[in-house]
Formats: structure tokens, C-alpha cells, sequence
């Protein structure tokens, strides 16, 4: 059954202040689809309009969940998360005096995911063994590639079937960004998800992304339909990389 | 240990504490003392529903105290009903004052989210001043009936209903602390954006937590006219409740259903000591320099003292 999400024509901003500015990104069913940009340009903000914590001006979000069409703009956070899609926030954000194994269960907080609770929960010991070791210890004490994985098993644990996920490289040393990003690949293939991955390490995301956006400023920049595209692509090469 | 047992243990050791002061203490004073400290469990027990397990600090205690003494008022001038009625309905109305307060400061954090609730305090405050059926700023006068409904003087009568709503209040919280619910207060209590963009239904928590705590409050308020049998704003409205409240539980330690109780007896004992043997004004005294030594010294409180200590020994 298919699980896609399109983005259509969103503006959206904080108060005054515009941040997204006509943009239009899809992602098709099984598809790694990558976002990228330097801080500042609109990333996060684009993940909080689809999760519905932020409430676009305009334009229309529309997900399609196991064949099933869903408008997404107006619902709240929870109806979404219900819907099978989860977000693994910027900076991990883990509830840090909390257990690893509470920090978990918290990832499947709604009615509709706590049916399959020990399951799921097992599943993720299964998916990273190091978080049933630390089963008991407070998020917060572990070391960062760790808090990542954390935060990825958090996410899994409402079975989602879109996974979005925000910058999984800040703040980790390079070797565990390209694990992580290893991981995010093992975990798609795994879990048949559609995965929408906001990142500005450039060369590690186009590393497992189908293919990508350039976000500049609020805007789709670029959209590169294959990773050689967005490679060899002028505007990219001087926008973006600087090269 | 399951939920069930702790509640029959609570039970249990309500009845037995019940049993034995009853049969050892004629004096009718430490029932006057008792009442307070037991009074001060179920406020502390309620404020850290919400403080301590969803970190939003309320320092307008004494609003959700007073305003369940005030329903009690309006009931004994109009309708004669049981106090325990009174303690239910006084819940009642400051639970709904909880929940509106809930709602009106639902973006408010931190110390903004304090500053609120001092205000609504004051207005609540501002409203009996000047409802003139409640007594105004002048006072109200309630006489007790002349026999209390159970065996014993009134105010044995009134230690009783009180012990029995702080068994309730604390094992209300020890199930709260357990559950689901009350790890959905942590994820706010931890990091509230985090809870709501995993999907954890964060206002409708934290509307929860704002009524359970409010309504505890008011229940603890509800047998106040009875207890004082004069009943004024100034008095019943007095900061002293709001910085007891969230010193007990800070003194005690805050992730625990415990923390509150051993801080209210440790608190509540103090003070009624200190007004029979130097003076009623030193009270708050007291208790400011306690909660500056103990956030210094003990930021975890008395039960965050001895899971440490434990936690050494055991690596010993």
C-alpha cells in the first residue's frame, strides 16, 4: 500500500515574519527524499507545517497513508502522529531525565500504538541492542551518537509509515553522522518507509537519498530528480557548497 | 508494588494512625495542630501534581485553598448540607478554576506561567473582597454545629475527614506516578515540544493536571471555615499556603508522592511548633531558610538525599 506526502504551494511563517514562501515538495511511496540547506533557511520549519505544530498561511499538505488520502492542514499533532507519521526533531530533543526505556514507551503515547506496545518495544531493543543495555539510564547520560539512535527507535515506536527526520547530524562527530545516516538507510529498507530527511551535510544525505530538494531562503532553490543531478549542479555547487 | 496494594496500605495505615492518636490523645490542641500539618499534605500532595510532575510552578495555592473554604461558606449560608459534600463540591469549584486556569495560561512557561497564577490569586481575591453575601473584606462568622456527625469532639471530627483526604491525595499521586498519565507529565515536565511533536496530547495533560491539582486544593479548603469559624480574605487568601506549598514538596523532593508528605510533616510540625514555643511570625521564616538551604544543598529534596545515599552505599 502506498505512503507519499506532497507539499503544495506552502507559506507559512511566525507572525510576521515569512519563512516558507510558495514551496512544493513531494515524496513518492519508498522514497528517500532529501532537504537540504544551511541553517536559517526554512527546514524545521517546513517538518513543523507537515506535523502540524505550526499551521501554514496557505497552500495545501496532503499525505497518502496506505492508499488512503489524509489533508493534513488543521489537524493537531496527535491526529497525525496517529495517521503513521512521525518526526525525529533537530537535536535529537530526547526527554533527558527520563529513561531510555520511558523515552521509548513515550514514542507510542497515542491509544492507536500502545496496542502493539511490547512489540514495538522489542522490535527496537532488536533494531539497536545498545538501547536494551541501557534500558534503565537516563537519556540525557548517554553519549550523543547513542541519543540518536535513541531518538530514531522513539520515533519507530508509533510504527510509522512516513518518517521525517530533522538534521540527524547536529552535533555529532563526523564517523557517527555517516553511521547514523547508515542507519537511517538500514531502517528504511527495514521498516518499507517513505523518508523525508532534512540535513546540510550535504554529501552524507545525497549518500542514501533517491533524491533532493535545495531549499534557499524558504524556497525551493533546486530540485535535483536523481543524486547525480543535484552533484553536478551549478547552482548548487556555488549556493550551496560554495564551491 | 500494584496500585491496589498501595491503596489498601494507605488505607490501612490511615486507620491505624486514626485508631491509635484517637486512643492515646485526650488533649484536643494536637488535634487543632494535626489538622494543619495533614491540611498542608494534600496541598503540597496537590501542588506537586503539578509542579513536581509536570514543572509548571503555581504560587496561587492559596486562591484554589481559599476559594474551596468560600464554596463552603455559600453552602452553610444557603443549603445545610455534610461537610464531606462541601469537601466534594469545593473540589469541584476549584478544580474548574484550575482547569480555566489551565487554559488561559497554556502558552505560558517557566516563571511566566508563576507570575499568572500569583494574578489570578489576586484576582480571585479581589472577587470575595467584594462579593458582600461571603462576608466582603469584613469576614464571615460560622458557627460550628454543635455536634460533630462521628464519635468525638468537632474537631476530631475535622482531623478525620482531613487524614482520610490526604490518604486519598497521596494515593491519588502514587497512581498518577505509575501510570501512563504521569509519564506523559514528565515528557512535559521534561521537554514540552519534544512530548507534543512525538504526539503526546500536551494540553489535554496539562488541563488534567491543572484540575487534579486545583481540586485537591479546594478540597483541603473546603473544612477551613469550620476549622477557624472566622473566615476572612486576607487570612484564607495568604501567601503564607502558596510559598508552604511549594516549599514542602521542594524540602521533601519532587518526583515522588513521597517528597511532599515527609516536607508537609517535616514543615507543617516545625511551624506549629515554632508558633506555641516563639511565635506564629517566625513561621515563614522558617521555612525561606530551610528551602534556600535545601535548593543549595539538596536540589532533589529529603528523598533525593537518601536514593543518593543508597545509591553510594550500594556501589560500595
Amino acid at each position: 500500500m502506498a505512503n507519499s506526502l506532497a507539499l503544495t504551494g506552502v507559506n507559512a511563517g511566525y507572525g510576521r515574519v515569512r519563512v516558507l514562501e510558495n514551496v512544493s515538495v513531494s515524496v513518492a511511496h519508498a522514497e528517500t527524499v532529501a532537504l537540504l540547506g544551511t541553517n536559517g533557511n526554512g527546514k524545521s520549519t517546513l517538518m513543523k507545517c507537515i506535523m502540524g505544530m505550526l499551521r501554514p498561511a496557505s497552500g495545501s499538505i496532503v499525505a497518502e497513508i496506505d492508499g488512503a488520502r489524509h489533508d493534513l492542514v488543521g489537524r493537531t499533532t496527535e491526529e497525525i502522529v496517529d495517521l503513521g507519521i512521525a518526526l525525529v526533531p533537530e537535536g535529537r530533543r530526547l526527554f533527558p531525565k527520563l529513561t531510555v526505556e520511558e523515552n521509548l514507551l513515550l514514542g507510542a503515547f497515542r491509544r492507536s500504538a500502545r496496542a502493539l506496545i511490547t512489540r514495538n518495544l522489542d522490535s527496537a531493543y532488536a533494531t539497536f541492542p545498545v538501547l536494551r543495555e541501557r534500558r534503565r539510564q537516563l537519556a540525557g547520560s548517554m553519549s550523543g551518537g547513542e541519543q540518536q539512535m535513541l531518538a530514531l527507535a522513539r520515533a519507530l515506536m508509533s510504527e510509522p509509515r512516513i518518517l521525517l527526520i530533522d538534521e540527524p547530524s547536529v552535533g555529532l562527530a563526523p564517523i557517527l553522522v555517516s553511521r547514523t545516516i547508515d542507519k537511517i538507510k538500514e531502517l528504511k529498507e527495514r521498516f518499507e518507509l517513505t523518508v523525508l530527511m532534512a540535513e546540510q551535510n550535504f554529501n552524507q544525505a545525497v549518500r542514501i537519498a533517491d533524491r533532493g530538494y535545495v531549499i534557499v531562503h524558504g524556497h525551493i532553490a533546486f530540485e535535483g530528480h536523481n543524486t547525480d543531478e543535484l552533484n553536478n549542479n551549478e547552482l548548487v555547487r556555488k549556493f550551496y557548497l560554495g564551491l | 508494588m500494584r496500585n491496589s496494594v498501595f491503596w489498601l496500605l494507605a488505607a490501612l495505615s490511615g486507620v491505624a494512625f486514626l485508631a491509635v492518636t484517637r486512643a492515646l490523645i485526650a488533649n484536643e490542641y494536637y488535634y487543632f495542630a494535626a489538622y494543619v500539618v495533614l491540611q498542608y499534605i494534600v496541598l503540597s500532595t496537590g501542588w506537586n501534581i503539578l509542579g513536581g510532575y509536570t514543572g509548571y510552578t503555581n504560587f496561587g495555592t492559596g486562591a484554589f485553598f481559599a476559594l474551596g473554604a468560600y464554596a463552603s461558606v455559600v453552602l452553610h449560608k444557603t443549603v445545610s448540607v455534610p461537610l464531606p459534600v462541601m469537601m466534594l463540591v469545593g473540589g469541584i469549584i476549584s478544580g474548574v478554576i484550575g482547569l480555566g486556569t489551565g487554559y488561559l495560561t497554556l502558552r505560558l512557561r517557566g516563571v511566566f506561567f508563576a507570575i499568572a497564577t500569583l494574578a489570578m490569586a489576586i484576582v480571585m481575591q479581589t472577587l470575595i473582597v467584594n462579593w458582600d453575601f461571603v462576608g466582603g473584606s469584613r469576614g464571615v462568622y460560622i458557627i460550628r454545629p454543635a455536634s460533630a456527625p462521628i464519635a468525638g469532639s468537632y474537631i476530631q471530627y475535622l482531623y478525620t475527614l482531613m487524614l482520610v483526604l490526604a490518604v486519598i491525595s497521596v494515593g491519588i499521586a502514587r497512581t498518577i506516578e505509575r501510570s501512563r498519565l504521569g509519564l506523559g507529565f514528565a515528557a512535559i515536565r521534561d521537554d514540552e515540544q519534544a512530548a507534543e511533536a512525538g504526539g503526546v496530547p500536551t494540553l489535554r495533560l496539562k488541563l488534567i493536571s491543572t484540575t487534579l491539582s486545583g481540586a485537591l486544593m479546594g478540597m483541603a479548603g473546603a473544612p477551613l471555615p469550620y476549622y477557624v469559624t472566622y473566615l476572612d480574605p486576607d487570612s484564607s487568601f495568604s501567601l503564607a499556603y502558596a510559598v508552604n506549598a511549594v516549599a514542602m514538596p521542594v524540602v521533601g523532593g519532587m518526583t515522588s508522592w513521597i517528597g511532599p508528605v515527609v516536607g508537609s510533616i517535616l514543615l507543617g510540625t516545625i511551624q506549629q511548633l515554632a508558633t506555641v514555643t516563639i511565635s506564629s511570625a517566625l513561621n515563614l521564616l522558617i521555612v525561606g531558610l530551610l528551602l534556600i538551604g535545601f535548593v543549595i544543598i539538596a536540589p532533589n529534596g529529603i528523598v533525593g538525599l537518601v536514593l543518593s545515599w543508597r545509591r553510594r552505599a550500594r556501589a560500595r
